[in-house]
């Protein structure tokens, strides 16, 4: 193994200052906001959970980013696909674009909509009202979640050797099956991390579906408007117990993308499933 | 090389009907998802001509947004890229108790989302708190509502970038090379500034750059934990959003147009580094 067991000074001086850092930095935050939610204890945090505009956010809020995984697991594949496989004019043009929403600043994406789609909008006849709406939330969070599956299903894809699905396709397979048997099983990892990635950052997105959807009680108000609106409202512990709901669905969210990191045994295409 | 090239071969003078369906949607997604926007915004932003380009974008509110925005993440870009070397560094080379919990929380970031990021650092360093009340009172240093609260915020999401970038390049290092180097007499200093960083450095600069880009944007803390004064500590993406709520439209394309540059120059930058092993 490369890992070297550690007698001397130094590295423990290393270890030590990593480890400081890490836990002073990403530790303490989730130790205070946890203490700060539960001052007065279980109750006030169980109720504010479960007040009733509290429980719709939540419910926006699964809706959006489920909907966005959905759409970006089947479109980042095929884009995926094309960007690996296709050859084209432009090609490292759109390989480039894909990078764009990790970047780009969410208000910014929000921006764009109202001023494509706002009353005043370059586009204000368009026949689906998109600003101040569900349509509108549901294509910036699609936006902010784009490039993840895309950019792990793409090195699996293009780290495969064509020689199986070849042989597949001279043994009559269709392109179809020879996708389904020999392809899909190799990038499936790739593609559940991807989605996993994505429905975590569709979660917790704010700045983009705060400007595209007003913030309407009730009706556009995600669970991070909530927070939001919360604090500013001096309801604090509605603030708090929204934020440690988003944390603990978060804090799953990691265990599981760990889990997958971790599972060796997903790698080939060897898989072989008996049902099949 | 060899085998890719009869199947390329094949594969290119007639391309089924159905993979041209695919290329034409993945084209279309991305074009109506991604290009157009960026192109909206920036005619948007300049379509009340350069002077008025000029004299939005030279307001002092907005100067002074669009520097605290590239200061600080400038500052976090920096910090990171050595915390997050380090901490590569030492975990793919050190085997010590609590390692696997500690290369599963560097993912937190990236799940968390930023404005519970803003609400925990609120709740840490805020005045009420025991730690922002004593630096506050004791040493005078101001965390929340100022600069340094969106320096932590920004270190917070900015951590994972480098660490995530350099851990595979660190990780498929020759070993020979160091034993080599050690072998000949070169302090682990030595063996580590001639052998090992040459190696990673291209892979600390993307993900420094790609830090520096994503905090660049970055909104759901900052709005929490800035306390959005203008002047003091009031960020682009900030700045942004007031001027969208107040309806000044032409103030937030401007600053938009200036915020899009930069993060299009550093990824199209990191691009470059990089070279994207093209994925053909």
């Amino acid at each position: 193994m490369r890992e070297k067991p550690v007698r001397t000074f130094w590295p423990w001086l290393l270890i030590a200052v990593v480890v400081v850092y890490a836990g002073l930095l990403l530790l303490a935050p989730l130790v205070a906001v946890i203490s700060g939610a539960f001052e007065d204890g279980i109750q006030p945090v169980l109720e504010a959970i479960t007040a009733a505009e509290a429980l719709l956010s939540l419910r926006l809020t699964f809706f959006l980013a489920i909907t966005a995984s959905v759409i970006n697991a089947i479109l980042g594949l095929i884009v995926a696909w094309v960007l690996v496989r296709h050859r084209f004019p432009g090609k490292w043009f759109f390989n480039a674009l894909v990078d764009l929403p990790f970047v780009v600043s969410p208000v910014i994406v929000g921006y764009v909509m109202i001023v494509l789609f706002g009353r005043t909008g370059w586009l204000q006849n368009f026949p689906i009202q998109l600003a101040f709406s569900l349509p509108g939330m549901l294509v910036v969070t699609v936006f902010v979640s784009l490039p993840f599956v895309i950019r792990e299903v793409m090195p699996v894809l293009a780290s495969l050797t064509r020689e199986q699905e070849e042989a597949a396709f001279t043994l009559g397979a269709s392109s179809w099956m020879t996708f389904y048997r020999i392809v899909f099983p190799a990038i499936r990892h790739g593609i559940i991390y991807g989605i996993v990635l994505t429905l975590a950052r569709a979660l917790g997105e704010f700045g983009a579906v705060a400007v595209i959807g007003g913030g309407v009680q009730g009706v556009t108000e995600t669970a991070t408007i909530y927070i939001y609106r919360s604090l500013h409202d001096r309801n604090d512990i509605g603030a708090y117990s929204m934020a440690i709901t988003l944390g603990v669905i978060s804090v799953g969210i990691l265990v599981v993308m760990n889990w997958l990191r971790r599972d060796p045994s997903e790698k080939g295409s060897q898989h072989v499933d008996p049902t099949e | 090389m060899q085998l890719a090239f009869p199947a390329k071969a094949a594969a290119r003078p007639h391309l089924p009907f159905g993979e041209w369906g695919l290329r034409a949607a993945a084209i279309t997604y991305l074009i109506v998802l991604i290009a157009i926007p960026v192109i909206v915004i920036n005619i948007e932003g300049l379509r009340g001509g350069l002077d008025l380009f000029w004299t939005d974008i030279t307001r002092p509110a907005a100067l002074s947004a669009l520097w605290l925005s590239i200061w600080t993440a400038g500052v976090m870009a920096v910090v990171n890229t050595i915390m997050g070397t380090l901490t590569a560094y030492v975990l793919v080379f050190y085997k010590f108790p609590g390692k696997r919990l500690l290369d599963s929380v560097i993912d937190l970031p990236f799940a968390i989302p930023t404005l519970v990021t803003g609400v925990m650092l609120v709740l840490l360093y805020g005045p009420q708190t025991l730690i922002g009340g004593f630096l506050d009172q004791q040493l005078g240093i101001r965390v929340l509502f100022a600069p340094p609260g969106i320096i932590l915020a920004l270190l917070f999401l900015g951590y994972p970038f480098v660490i995530r970038a350099v851990q595979p390049v660190l990780a498929g290092l020759d070993a020979n090379q160091q034993e080599a180097a050690f072998t000949l007499g070169a302090s682990s200093w030595v063996t580590f500034r001639r052998v090992v960083l040459p190696a990673i450095f291209p892979a600390m600069i993307t993900g420094g750059l790609l830090g520096f880009a994503r905090a660049l944007g970055e909104f759901g803390s900052i709005v929490i934990v800035s306390g959005n004064i203008p002047m003091r500590s009031q960020t682009a993406a900030v700045y942004i959003f007031g001027q969208v709520e107040g309806g000044n439209m032409a103030a937030a394309s401007s600053v938009s147009v200036i915020l899009l540059l930069v993060s299009l120059v550093v990824t199209l930058g990191v691009d470059f580094i990089y070279r994207r092993k093209s994925y053909a």
